[in-house]
């Protein structure tokens, strides 16, 4: 992400604030940057209850670390990588879906290599069907559904936009893992939202 | 359809890597080659990008309705959990 040298600037005097202890500066830190890192945690988890956890417990991560941030970025980059690290442990304290579950909304194929059924056209592009209200709220739902794992990459890769290092570091995985999950996390948001955009499905 | 260096099955792996322009030379070529052949590839390809560009465009941070604040009770448990922590 480039950096705003202005942004900075504009940050120096709560960051001077924060690391000489001033009580008021915290709550002007959360103030200020909460709401946006409540809406990553929220993104990442889907309940209040936990997204507001998982901020506190960001903002506590931030709160103990502000002495060691450089400014070499903006406050807001680096708040954003807390709160999505926080949101993260607490996926991961959650039951996983079942893995395999990702099997069948990835594409077959013949022993031969070819596609077992041809691919649906689609009654129009992206661009024309986000012009309808409700097309945002059924693609919500079926990201949704996609398992935990998979759903995770695709909200860092192509939601947080992350890159694929990044999201690895994140998550603890090996690069090639990271794209071979977003792959198939695209692959069965395709699967998933096939019926409903395919010619002749309205 | 094969043309013989390129299944669908292959195809459908590695089209992330097609289409971030991370192939080249021969291997480029044969993967245009089986897509110029290939009518369900091309449709898979078209309908993976779509279905790319929904979900981008389902949960853009930019647009997110910016929550307009954090909850108070919330904002005091944080300056709280500070102070004990």
């Amino acid at each position: 992400m480039p950096e705003a040298e202005g942004q900075i600037a504009v940050e120096m005097p709560l960051l001077d604030r924060l690391r000489r202890g001033d009580a008021t500066a915290y709550e002007d830190l959360v103030r200020s940057h909460g709401p946006r890192m409540l809406s990553v945690t929220r993104r990442l988890l889907r309940n209040d209850s936990d997204a507001h956890d998982a901020l506190q417990e960001a903002f506590l991560s931030a709160f103990k670390a502000i002495g060691r941030f450089q400014g070499g970025s903006q406050l807001s980059t680096w708040l954003h990588k807390i709160a999505l690290n926080a949101a993260l442990q607490r996926l991961r304290t959650r039951k996983r879906l079942a893995e395999d579950s990702i099997e069948e909304l990835l594409p077959s194929f013949l022993e031969d290599g070819h596609h077992a059924r041809h691919p649906s056209e689609w009654m129009a592009p992206a661009d024309v069907l986000l012009e309808r209200r409700e097309v945002r709220e059924l693609v919500r739902a079926e990201i949704d559904r996609l398992p935990e794992d998979y759903r995770t990459v695709l909200l860092l890769r192509d939601i947080e936009a992350l890159d694929t290092a990044e999201v690895a570091q994140l998550l603890g995985m090996t690069e090639n893992l990271v794209k071979v999950r977003l792959h198939r996390a695209r692959q069965a948001l395709r699967a998933l939202l096939e019926p409903h955009f395919q010619r002749g499905s309205c | 359809m094969i043309d013989g260096q390129v299944s669908c099955r292959e195809f459908v792996e590695f089209l992330d890597d097609y289409l971030a322009g991370a192939l080249a030379g021969d291997r480029l070529v044969t993967f245009n080659d089986h897509l110029a052949a290939c009518p369900s590839c091309v449709a898979y390809m078209k309908t993976y990008q779509e279905a790319v560009r929904l979900g981008k465009a389902a949960l853009p941070p930019s647009e997110d309705p910016l929550p307009a604040d954090v909850p108070e009770d919330l904002v005091q448990a944080i300056l709280l959990a500070r102070t004990r922590s």
